[in-house]
């Protein structure tokens, strides 16, 4: 991988992990908000029902995952395990695939 | 005469621990126990020194588990539960004893392109460096590293990814990319971006916290980052 390529990944890390620090809050202070007030799992689904900036935050959020997981991991199998071949990296854009369904499973889930 | 009881590494990457007595005394460096052991007990003892005062980084050995220059180590500062402990550096071949082969080190630092390039030719007038001018101060503050290999033994990315410049290599990287006299800048950030480079630096620090120096390696390898960063995104990487 050229010099290029892997300064992009590393910046696309960081800015992720920017990104990942301010919608862990949003989604932590929301999940405060909803346990406190007492919101029922019916209260909470009538809310982001239909909403379409809720959709967008969680849509952000699964993103800024997919970014930022494989580009980590990739680092750990690099040290831990020495892993370096192309099948590597198919193997890490498998995942990230993978974390986006997952995650926008739950986003759509959700939001219908 | 007070006596210290001195384990220290014999034969090659194989090898093992042997015990030692060596007569104590005021003052004794941890250098000064291993040449005891080499000139009164066993002569057959490798090890590597030069200046004795800290000036040329030859004796950098591990010291109950932690790398340090013998010459500056006195024995009352490290010696712990009646426990001295003298080993090679660590990530680096063992030779024999307390040898390391340094190669991969010093070649290390020429795959990061630490050589200096300048502009000028010897017809040209000498190049003015303001000394109070940004850049020269962040030379300044990683320029005085010798070469010692200590920063490399207490980096643990180098313990896991063999190919890791080492923080040695890349602070030499950082005081040429912020010398206004050199041209080679983009050429050296290329060779000092990605797995092998500044980027796989976890920013632990180790080689801060054992820099004999005082350098801050971490610092010059995150300023590294930067300069790559800004480099690629003006398209110039």
């Amino acid at each position: 991988m050229s010099a290029k390529s892997q300064s992009l990944l590393w910046i696309a890390q960081r800015a992720s992990a920017a990104l990942l620090g301010l919608c862990v809050l949003v989604h932590l202070a929301t999940m405060i908000y909803a346990v406190r007030g007492g919101l029922s799992a019916a209260e909470i689904l009538g809310r982001t029902s239909g909403n379409v900036a809720w959709f967008a935050f969680y849509t952000v959020f699964v993103l800024a995952i997919a970014v930022h997981v494989p580009i980590g991991l990739r680092a750990v199998l690099i040290e831990w395990t020495g892993w370096r071949s192309r099948g590597r990296d198919v193997a890490l854009i498998c995942f990230a695939i993978f974390l986006i369904y997952g995650g926008m499973s739950a986003v759509k889930a959700v939001f219908r | 005469m007070s006596s210290l009881q001195v384990r220290v590494w014999r034969g090659g990457a194989a090898g093992a621990f042997q015990s030692f007595e060596v007569p104590r005394h005021a003052s004794q460096t941890v250098l000064d126990v291993v040449t005891h052991i080499q000139r009164a007990l066993d002569p057959t003892l490798a090890y590597r020194f030069a200046c004795r005062v800290g000036m040329c980084g030859s004796c950098a050995m591990t010291v109950n588990g932690k790398p340090r220059w013998t010459c500056r180590t006195h024995v009352d500062n490290v010696y712990e539960n009646d426990k001295l402990e003298i080993g090679p550096l660590r990530n680096l071949p063992v030779i024999r004893d307390l040898v390391t082969d340094m190669r991969e080190f010093f070649d290390k630092w020429a795959r990061a392109k630490g050589q200096f390039q300048g502009k000028l030719t010897r017809k040209d007038d000498f190049q003015k460096i303001e000394p109070e001018s940004r850049d020269r101060k962040q030379v300044d503050l990683a320029i005085e590293c010798i070469g010692c290999a200590v920063c490399y033994s207490a980096c643990d990315v180098v313990a896991q990814n063999p190919d890791y410049l080492g923080p040695a290599a890349l602070n030499r990287a950082w005081t040429l990319v912020k010398d206004e006299r050199d041209e080679k800048t983009i050429e050296r950030l290329r060779a000092v971006a990605g797995d092998a480079g500044c980027h796989s630096c976890h920013t632990h620090m180790s080689c801060t916290e054992h820099c004999p120096k005082q350098l801050s390696p971490t610092a010059g390898i995150a300023g590294l980052k930067r300069a790559v960063s800004l480099a690629m995104l003006k398209g110039a990487l």
